[in-house]
Order: structure tokens, then C-alpha cells, then sequence
């Protein structure tokens, strides 16, 4: 009897070597199903024959997993403790199903939320939205059902579903792990939410730094157009800008403009696309939807913590032993997520610092590992959940260095339209390289004029400095048009009050 | 060699509102031609009715396209936060001389590439490299050099 092996073919997988490992099983003489990843990254390649895992595997281990004498099995890939602790509603088919099989996802309960919206009719699909509790998991957090029935209530003939797979954030591949594992997920939700609000047309909006998923849903489009036709879905490719990730500039974007960012009001509900009402969600706020529709409102309710309702896909990225994706319900803390469930760092040395919500996100040092994830509670703390990306440093980090970093990666990916983020995030990298020198800052030439009266006559000292970068952070975080100049401030204040040793060594003295 | 007309042609009346079609003829003139010059900006202007200003201003507007052709191979490597937790920073600093330099492959900083769990990563073309170290990523540089 021929084995079947069944092996991830995301692009994870593939930077992991699984390729190899793939080729290595046909040699020997197996069937390869090349299926969605499980999301236990550190197990990549990791393949699985009849339920039990293998990995990390490389083409050299294949004939010892054979044998049965490999010294990487993990046993039952359902029961290891990274999978049996999750709560897989997104994520329920990861690793299970191969991801542009139509029949495999019919088979595994695909398709129920579109019929049961196509049954239950327009009205009642977004009150069933709306009484879950679905907030935007892009990381605004805004209501989804609210949106769709804003949508649903503007007149006009043409509107849009526009996804938003431009996931740019550091730490974040939940989006790209849809895409490529379960394509067909993303266009039932979408699908459901043209159904709600009556658009015939939608775009998916994908960041060209993956083209893997591009493909795959390039792919899954045309496989599942008859499906839920007369809905047409176009994929489109960013251009290397992370600021296309914010709503209107990728609406611009998608419209051939340069992707800056639009002033609200108008909102892309009332004037969105082409100036049509438009429903631009993340990838993961559609891709819930589906689950919701199948299985009532009321059960994805029940879930969750707080206001922060269902369940989120989290991802653990960065310098720690267990990275991956890990879906659970809200309410679990930030300690949990880092120390039992990612194991601490992958180098072995003390965690010293943790981000959450990618490069516009807050640093965490442990002692606020206690915050539960929860919209609300994260704001209360100064910080965010984002697209809730977790990325560990371990103790050799530089968090002066870090809060640098944050204000330069604004500068260069700033869109120019505001100018507390265009000029700020300049200023700010600025300052900051002269608060970790020590050097102050002299008077300058036009200050020394007689005519500037209001000038300072002395120099700035480093205290002065560091009042003029959190004055800057506060302009930059109220006057910004954007999350993208509105929130570098984040990472950079909480830098300073957590590590202000990391800022120059008489700091504060 | 395709022209960028044809290029052009090949969008017409594809999205369902005017301008909806330039970034992907951009891209797809980017990837022919390896960048997106005057003679192209002049083509797409008149092909969609915008003016070369216009069309000028998206071409610079996105790291993708490029104004003149760069005759190196391209090696994209991640260095935002969580290649930064990983050690990207460091790999960097410890490339041969040459390689930093730039003179026969350019290695382009890119923010994420969405492998952020098994980081360093790089990308060449469409492929994909996790886990990099020292080796690992002086071997890449050398193969495209």
C-alpha cells in the first residue's frame, strides 16, 4: 500500500526547504499531498503520515521517518499542546485540507455560511454579523456589522467589497497564511458581505512581497467563480508600500493613484472606491464571517473577553521557541502567549522585551505581561492589538536602537500627506541619535539673531531633548492624518519609559 | 520584446472605471522592461488619458517600480522588528565586503515578508529562504553574483 504524506506548500514551508523534503517522499516511493500549513512554524517542514507529525524535517531524515525510527516524530499533530490549547475557527481547516481543492473545502463545511446568508436574505445576514460581535481585526477594531449596514444603507448602483491583504506589520502572516492555506475561505466571506450589502464587484488587495499567495488566490478565484456568481472578485498587487495598508490610501491605490492617505470623513463606506460605498475589511474580519453565518452568531459571541468578541488568530513571530500562528479566544494573557504557549525565546536567554501590533505597536516589558488581549484593555495601557503580531526580543536588544528604528521605518514608508508624520518621523530619528549621544544641541545660527526674541539663548540639554521628543510624539500621535505617524509614537514612548537606560547612560541623573 | 503599447492594450477595459488599470500595467511594464523609463510614462499617459505628471508621480511613489534599469540581481532581505529579534542585523554586518558594497547584487531591505516566525528571510525573484545564518546568506549572494 502507498503511504501518503502530506506536507505544507506555503511559502513558509517552501523557504523551510519542504520542496526538498516533498521530492525526497516520492522518491521513496509515497504519495505527497501538499496541504495548508498546521502553523507550528518551528515544526516546518513537518509532514504527517496517518496523523503523526514529523519534522523539522530535511530530505536526509525521510528515510528514518520511514523506518519508523526518526528521532523527529511529535506524535499526533492534532494532540500536540501548541495545537489541542487553540480554539480553530478561521484556522479550523489548517493543515487539513489542500488549499485549491474545491471538493476538500465543500467536504469540510465550505460554502454553509454563503447558503445560509443566500437563505436568510440581506437584512438578517448583517444582523447576524452585527450580533456576533465581529470587530475589523485590521486592527482598528471598528464593528463589522456596523460597517456593512452603513454600506448596505448608501444609495448609489455600484459598490465595492475591497479586501485588504496589504498585511505590511512585522510579525504578521496570518492573512498570508488564508491566502495560501485556505483561499477559498476568504472568497465565501467575501461573497457574504456582497451578498449583504448588495456590491457586485470586489478586489483583493495583496502586498507584492507575496507572491505565493497572490497565486493562490489568482487560482481560487477562478476556480470558485461559478460559485458565487454573478459576485466577480479581481486580485490586485500592491507596490511595495506599507502605508497602502491604511483604507484610503489603498483604495487609492487600487484606483492607479499614488497611495496616499484621504481625510475621513468621507468614509470609504459612503465614499470609498471610485467614490462608491465601499466595505474595505482585513482578511481576517472576511474570513471569519463564514464561521459565523454556519454556525450562528450566537456561538461566536459566547466566545471572547470583554468587548473583544470570538476569537483572534495571534502570531508569534520573532526571537522565540515556538513561533507560529496560534487562534484563541480573546481574554488570554500577553505573559501566557510568550512563556507557556511560545516557550520563551528560541535563544534561550531571558525575554527582555515583546511587541505587540507590529511596527506601530507598544514594546511590553515583562512585567505587563499580565494585560489580557482585548481591544480595550490594550488601549487603556497605552498600546495596541493590531493585527496582533507578537514579536519577542530577548535580552541582547537595544531598545534605544528600537524606538530609532520605529521613527525611521515612518520616514521611509511616511505617503507625504501629513506633516506631522512626513517631517516628524524625520525630526524624531533626529533627536533621538542626539539624546543617545549626549551631545545636546547648541544654540544655532538663526536662534542667535537679535531678532528672534523668543529663541532660546541657551543650549538644549539632553531633558530638554527628551521634552521635545515626547512634545514631538504628542503632535505626532493627534495631528497625524493615519495609524502610520499616529502610532509610531507607541513604540517609541513606551521604549523610553520602560528602557530609559537604553537611551544614554546618565539618563534621568 | 513587448511593447508597451501592447502592454496597454492587453488592460483595456478590464477594471470598470477609468485608472483603475496602472499599477498593474506598471507592474507588468516593470517586469518586462525592468523599469518603468520616459518613453513608457509617455505611452501610459496618453493610453489612459492622465498626464505624464501623473503617471510620473505613481511610478515614484512605490519602492517597485523603478525610473532607470539597475543591471544587478536583486536579493530582498527582511529586515524589519522580527529579522531584527532573529539576528538579521548582524548577519549584515558580517557579509564579506564586497557584498555589502553592492557592486554585483544588490541587496534590497524590505519590511516583512511575512516569515517572521523563522527569520532571517530573503527573497530572490518568487523563492523564498528562512533561517538564515553567516553561510546560508553569503551563499545566496554569491550565487546570483
Amino acid at each position: 500500500m502507498t503511504i501518503t504524506v502530506r506536507l505544507s506548500d506555503d511559502a513558509l514551508a517552501l523557504a523551510c526547504g519542504a520542496n526538498a523534503v516533498a521530492a525526497a517522499f516520492a522518491a521513496a516511493g509515497c504519495e505527497v499531498e501538499r496541504v495548508s500549513s498546521w502553523g507550528m512554524h518551528w515544526l516546518e517542514p513537518l509532514a504527517e503520515i496517518d496523523g503523526q507529525g514529523f519534522g523539522p524535517l530535511e530530505p536526509g531524515d525521510v528515510a528514518a521517518v520511514m523506518a519508523g525510527t526518526s528521532a523527529k516524530a511529535i506524535g499526533p499533530i492534532e494532540d500536540h499542546p501548541f495545537i489541542a490549547r487553540q480554539q480553530r475557527l478561521t484556522f479550523a481547516r489548517a493543515g487539513k485540507t489542500r488549499p485549491l481543492s474545491l471538493d476538500d473545502y465543500a467536504a469540510t463545511g465550505g460554502w454553509a455560511g454563503l447558503d445560509t446568508a443566500r437563505t436568510i436574505g440581506t437584512t438578517a445576514t448583517i444582523a447576524q454579523v452585527t450580533a456576533s460581535g465581529l470587530r475589523g481585526r485590521g486592527g482598528a477594531g471598528f464593528p463589522a456589522g456596523i460597517k456593512w449596514q452603513t454600506v448596505a444603507n448608501a444609495s448609489g448602483p455600484v459598490k465595492y467589497i475591497v479586501c485588504n491583504a496589504d498585511e505590511g506589520d512585522s510579525a504578521t502572516f496570518a492573512d498570508r497564511m488564508v491566502m495560501e492555506g485556505d483561499p477559498f475561505l476568504l472568497i465565501e466571506g467575501m461573497a457574504i458581505a456582497a451578498l449583504a450589502v448588495g456590491a457586485g464587484k470586489g478586489y483583493v488587495y495583496i502586498r507584492s512581497e507575496y507572491p505565493h499567495a497572490v497565486a493562490k488566490m489568482q487560482a481560487a478565484v477562478k476556480l470558485a467563480a461559478p460559485r458565487i456568481a454573478p459576485f466577480e472578485i479581481e486580485i490586485r498587487v500592491g507596490a511595495g508600500a506599507y502605508v497602502c495598508g491604511e483604507e484610503t490610501s489603498l483604495l487609492n491605490s487600487l484606483e492607479g493613484k499614488r497611495g496616499e492617505v484621504r481625510a475621513k470623513p468621507p468614509l470609504p463606506a459612503i465614499e470609498g472606491l471610485f467614490g462608491r460605498p465601499t466595505v474595505v475589511n482585513n482578511v481576517l474580519t472576511l474570513a471569519a464571517v463564514p464561521w459565523i453565518m454556519a454556525h450562528g452568531a450566537d456561538r461566536y459571541a459566547a466566545i471572547g473577553h470583554g468587548r473583544s468578541r470570538g476569537t483572534m488568530p495571534i502570531q508569534l513571530a520573532g526571537n522565540v521557541r515556538h513561533g507560529g500562528l496560534f487562534e484563541t479566544a480573546f481574554g488570554i494573557t500577553v505573559g501566557e502567549l510568550v512563556e507557556d504557549v511560545g516557550g520563551g525565546t528560541a535563544s534561550g536567554r531571558p525575554v527582555r522585551a515583546v511587541q505587540v501590533g507590529g511596527p506601530l505597536g507598544a514594546y511590553h516589558p515583562p512585567s505587563e505581561f499580565h494585560l489580557p488581549f482585548d481591544y480595550e484593555a490594550f488601549a487603556g495601557a497605552d498600546a495596541l492589538i493590531g493585527h496582533a503580531g507578537v514579536t519577542v526580543f530577548d535580552d541582547g536588544v537595544d531598545m534605544g536602537a528600537q524606538a530609532r528604528f520605529a521613527m525611521q521605518f515612518c520616514a521611509v514608508e511616511s505617503c507625504g500627506k501629513c506633516t506631522p508624520c512626513r517631517i516628524g518621523s524625520t525630526r524624531g530619528v533626529e533627536l533621538i541619535d542626539r539624546i543617545r549621544s549626549g551631545a545636546g544641541r547648541a544654540v544655532d545660527g538663526v536662534e542667535a539673531l537679535p531678532q528672534m526674541h523668543n529663541a532660546p539663548r541657551a543650549g538644549r540639554s539632553r531633558a530638554d531633548e527628551i521634552a521635545l521628543l515626547e512634545d514631538l510624539c504628542e503632535t505626532m500621535k493627534f495631528g497625524s492624518l493615519c495609524a502610520l505617524g499616529g502610532f509610531t509614537p507607541y513604540p517609541v514612548l513606551s521604549a523610553l519609559k520602560h528602557w530609559p537606560e537604553d537611551f544614554g547612560g546618565d539618563f534621568g541623573g | 520584446m513587448e511593447r508597451v503599447e501592447d502592454i496597454i492594450a492587453a488592460h483595456a477595459g478590464r477594471a470598470d472605471e477609468p485608472g483603475g488599470t496602472l499599477l498593474p500595467i506598471l507592474h507588468d511594464v516593470q517586469a518586462a522592461f525592468g523599469h518603468v523609463g520616459e518613453d513608457a510614462i509617455r505611452a501610459i499617459a496618453h493610453g489612459l488619458n492622465l498626464s505624464r505628471a501623473e503617471v510620473h508621480g505613481v511610478v515614484s511613489f512605490y519602492h517597485d517600480f523603478r525610473a532607470v534599469p539597475d543591471p544587478r540581481p536583486v536579493l530582498k532581505l527582511c529586515r524589519a522588528e522580527a529579522c531584527q529579534a532573529r539576528g538579521v542585523e548582524a548577519l549584515v554586518a558580517a557579509l564579506p565586503q564586497q557584498a555589502q558594497d553592492g557592486g554585483r547584487v544588490k541587496i534590497e531591505t524590505v519590511y516583512c515578508l511575512g516569515l517572521c516566525s523563522v527569520g532571517p528571510n530573503a527573497m530572490v525573484g518568487d523563492a523564498v529562504h528562512a533561517r538564515l545564518d553567516g553561510p546560508k546568506l553569503a551563499a545566496l549572494v554569491e550565487a546570483l553574483a
